[in-house]
């Protein structure tokens, strides 16, 4: 082919490590975060008046002196704010209105004209509470004797996938029967049961919540906010103040990390509800980062009773799964978090009798909500250590055990789906070669113990069945790409990705893409929410979509200037060309103007848009029974973990050696950021397995603050992190690609208690494992003195 | 409340303020000179999204009164490319890949540049022990050590 600008000589956005598109700006401090707008002297600053009890009844609440005080603008309470709010569940409201559930629940809130004033208001506003009897277990909180935190639990609205029980604190009940688990328990040689409990931990973004609400003379609401889900935040919002959705305008800049924290509507109601109250000011709303801990989201608890068995070769063949979830005061969020945790409660494991009951429990504790995993890194906390320990009680070592029973293609899951291609075999290889797994290595001095632990983890996206993302694609007479889109950059570089994407189907080089940012509920397109590692995957379809539809209208119009046929024609570059007559036109101008007909006999073409969208159409309902069905899930990213670690006797404190982790993204669109996805997941992981526990003493949370809430710092990351992925392509991905974002967080807790146990023989019950908690155990254990 | 005048360098221009007695170099920084690149994290001096240069020693300007300021010397995220061009830390943070959501990095590289001032050839511990004070919670800290580094070659 004579075109120099052939396909062969120009590379592929797509697998390419290409820089980030917000960079610059976020190395230079000129990013944009909710807090960095300016809004003048008219901005009015909020606060909350929290509840000081886990549960009592509100008997009064008296504003007045707080109304009264100078600079006070406006106060908020329930009574005006009575509509019940919820992604899934909607049982919760703005303010708290006759009873509140949990310590930090807001039950008034007021703006004033500065943060000092709004913070003396709170103090004036007097609230008579009648303290209750409160629930602080999950499974005491789902028996019979405990106290009703929700007794009107029947009057709500919830979709048909969530089943709650009224008359009992069950928010929702998901179960799993499958095969025969009561006769399979004699076919097995082996059995392990084990109580595992898992704290609740919080997701500790930099930049804590924040959100500014302003309403017009008219009525029409616009909300900044550093958010996850600046569309369901429109809808939900709009509906609990009886407004249309067309008129509540969410603006929603760089957000400074959520990990499932700024997804659903939390904090970001309060100022909205205080701005219909004042119109014409806006009003600002920050978390501080005590109410950060504990006010909003937390990871919520979970106590899990497992019981694996498998026969005399090592087949697995029986699990019974008992989750008990310490949902919060509100499980609006949580229930599907329960939900998840049943349909995958096998694990990425091949059994073929499963009796699940994953239980979501209200209790007087803070709110469970999204975190990256999404009750996966819990799940897979108790479900990875029983099947290690199975493995040792059966003889067989942990990477044959893993790859003989790790799900693969074609296997019935727990929900009756089928199994779609996956590379775990490959991703458990990789992990066991980085830390040569089978091969005992020595401590590196008499004072240390040292063990390998290994864990594979699944998740699928977490969503309503048809969730959707949409997407627009326009040009510039300079030929650069705009490209509108509705999901959130949260620090994973989606802008980045989908930038590539872009560029890759409509036939540009990827500097000449630009993302429509802000993402502005006014002028981008829908999107569900930034969660659920969905993105990559459903955005990415829609994105595609949208400029395959834009490369379709210039090749048509210029097929036809040229009289020739589209098949012949090519974008490369930013450069139309014939393949056949050799004709190059670069897509400057006549992406806007079209091209002229012969003769001056008028024109043809115009403004070129692309449009795309995408909705998976195939995930079905499952029985409420026994949780089976066609289809529960888009898909499922699987991966495997493992550390090398060494123990301090004489501390109990932990030294990683090395960890490895490797999951299938179906094509890495980006492999660099796949890196640094696997990477600080990871580390998450690693820090919630060491560190993490929001420390609750009768509701009251006792750690707020990083000194006593310890994440991992940059000296506790001193050791090689390898990081292999493995490419089976996703058959419905743009390129076959899947979503990593939340993976790498799932099984490391596992794959620490794992190497623990094989340094000192000695299995904790939960996380964190603290050098404290170690070094109890071993004395305990005999093992030093 | 009284406020008292003061007069700082801010990024090699000289400001004249009047803070309240219980402003914040944080705040100043921010609401009085709308330099908004340095973030506020905890305001307890914990997290070190806040961290400037105050006579060239890295420091968590939500626990420094701007009162106390009269005289300083103050470098921010916005003075590390002042005249358009990228530091060599900046332009290594940018191709290690060592950032994500952004929040914690403009206190990162305040941080790390202190750190290749007093030491340009440091070690990687050494490294990890200098950005102590600044949490990350998207990088898992591997690619910003690795920029660190890379830019002290």
């Amino acid at each position: 082919m004579a075109n120099a600008k052939s396909k062969e000589q120009t590379s592929s956005p797509i697998g390419a490590s290409l820089p980030r598109n917000d960079v610059y700006e976020k190395v230079t401090g000129t990013a944009i975060y909710a807090d960095d707008i300016q809004f003048g002297n008219k901005l009015l600053y909020a606060r909350a008046k929290r509840s000081p009890y886990p549960h009592a009844l509100i008997k009064k609440i008296d504003t007045s002196k707080a109304e009264a005080l100078p600079g006070v603008k406006v106060v908020a309470t329930g009574k005006d704010f009575p509509d019940r709010i919820g992604l899934y569940l909607q049982d919760k409201t703005i303010f708290a209105t006759d009873r509140v559930r949990f310590v930090g629940e807001p039950v008034a809130a007021v703006a004033a004209i500065n943060d000092e004033i709004a913070m003396k208001a709170i103090e004036l506003i007097e609230v008579e509470y009648e303290q209750l009897e409160a629930v602080f277990d999950a499974e005491f909180g789902a028996s019979d004797k405990a106290p009703l935190i929700h007794p009107k639990l029947g009057e709500y609205v919830y979709p048909n996938f969530i089943f709650p029980k009224p008359g009992t604190n069950i928010a929702n009940h998901f179960k799993i029967r499958k095969g025969d688990v009561a006769s399979a328990w004699n076919n097995c040689a082996h059995i392990v049961e084990k109580t595992y409990k898992i704290p609740h931990i919080q997701h500790v973004p930099i930049e804590t919540h924040v959100a500014i609400a302003q309403m017009d003379e008219k009525g029409k609401v616009t909300l900044w906010a550093s958010s996850q889900s600046p569309f369901a935040q429109r809808n939900l919002i709009a509906k609990a103040l009886h407004i249309s959705q067309s008129d509540m305008r969410v603006i929603a800049p760089l957000v400074g990390g959520g990990f499932g924290s700024k997804a659903g509507v939390t904090m970001e109601a309060i100022p909205v509800a205080l701005a219909t109250k004042c119109k014409g000011w806006p009003v600002k709303f920050i978390l501080t980062r005590e109410e950060e801990f504990f006010t909003n989201f937390v990871r919520q608890g979970l106590t899990i009773h497992v019981k694996v068995g498998c026969d005399k070769d090592g087949n697995l063949l029986a699990l019974k799964n008992v989750m008990y979830w310490d949902g919060g005061g509100s499980t609006e969020y949580g229930v599907n978090v329960t939900r998840a945790g049943g349909y995958s409660s096998s694990g990425p494991y091949d059994i073929p009798n499963v009796e699940t009951d994953s239980i979501c429990v209200y209790t007087n504790h803070p709110i469970g909500g999204a975190y990256r995993g999404f009750g996966m890194s819990e799940l897979h906390t108790g479900i990875d250590q029983a099947i290690d320990e199975l493995a040792e009680k059966i003889g067989i070592d942990k990477i044959s055990f893993l790859k003989k029973n790790g799900v693969s293609e074609g296997d019935i899951l727990v929900t009756g789906m089928t199994m779609h291609a996956n590379g775990l075999q490959q991703c458990i290889d990789n992990v066991a070669k980085s830390l040569n797994f089978n091969e005992k290595a020595k401590p590196s001095s008499p004072d240390r113990l040292r063990g390998k632990g290994i864990a594979i983890a699944w998740k699928a996206p977490a969503m309503p069945p048809n969730a959707g993302s949409s997407a627009w694609l326009e040009l510039a007479e300079d030929g650069n790409v705009t490209v509108g889109l509705g999901g959130q950059e949260i620090g994973q570089g989606t802008f980045t990705v989908m930038a590539q994407m872009a560029a890759a189907a409509l036939g540009v080089s990827y500097d000449k893409v630009r993302i429509a940012g802000p993402v502005d509920t006014q002028y981008s397109p829908y999107e569900w929410q930034t969660v659920a590692s969905r993105l990559t995957w459903s955005m990415g379809n829609a994105i595609r979509a949208a400029a395959t539809d834009a490369r379709k209208q210039i090749l048509d119009m210029v097929a036809e200037a040229w009289k020739e046929n589209v098949e012949d024609l090519d974008i490369v570059n930013g450069v139309v060309v014939s393949y056949k007559s050799e004709q190059e036109i670069p897509l400057s101008n006549i992406v806007i103007y079209g091209l002229p007909k012969e003769n001056d006999q008028g024109w043809m073409g115009g403004p070129i848009i692309g449009r795309g969208s995408f909705m998976p159409k195939y995930v079905t309902g499952l029985d409420s029974e026994t949780g089976q069905g066609p289809r529960a899930v888009v898909h499922y990213t699987v991966g495997c973990e493992g550390l090398d670690i060494e123990i301090d006797k004489n501390t109990g404190k932990i030294y990683v050696q090395k960890a490895a982790a490797s999951f299938d993204v179906g094509k890495a669109i980006n492999p660099a950021l796949v890196k640094a996805q696997i990477e600080g997941g990871f580390v998450q992981g690693l820090s919630s397995a060491m560190f993490e526990e929001i420390k609750l003493k009768e509701g009251v949370m006792t750690n707020p603050s990083f000194v006593d809430y310890r994440i991992a710092t940059a000296p506790d990351v001193d050791f090689p992190l390898d990081t292999p992925f493995v490419e089976v392509p996703q058959d419905d991905g743009p390129w076959g690609a899947r979503g990593i974002g939340e993976h790498p967080m799932v099984p490391t807790i596992a794959a620490l208690g794992n190497a623990i146990y094989d340094a000192t023989g000695i299995r904790l019950q939960g996380p964190p494992y603290s050098a404290e908690k170690i070094y109890l155990a071993m004395l305990d254990a005999g093992i030093v003195k | 409340m009284s406020l008292k005048r003061i007069t700082l360098t801010v990024n090699d221009l000289v400001e004249t303020v009047d803070v309240p007695q219980n402003m914040t170099l944080l705040q100043m920084i921010r609401e009085k000179l709308s330099l908004t690149g340095t973030k506020n994290g905890c305001s307890a001096g914990e997290c070190g999204a806040c961290t400037v240069l105050m006579n060239g020693e890295p420091v968590n300007s939500c626990m420094v009164l701007a009162a106390e300021c009269d005289g300083v010397k103050v470098v921010t995220i916005e003075g590390l490319a002042k005249t358009g061009t990228l530091s060599e830390l900046q332009k290594a943070i940018i191709s290690s890949g060592g950032v994500q959501c952004g929040f914690c990095t403009p206190g990162m590289l305040i941080s790390a540049t202190a750190l290749l001032k007093r030491n340009p050839g440091p070690s990687d511990t050494e490294i990890r022990e200098a950005i102590v004070g600044n949490l990350c919670r998207c990088t898992g800290y591997v690619r910003i050590v690795d920029a660190i580094r890379q830019a002290a070659k």
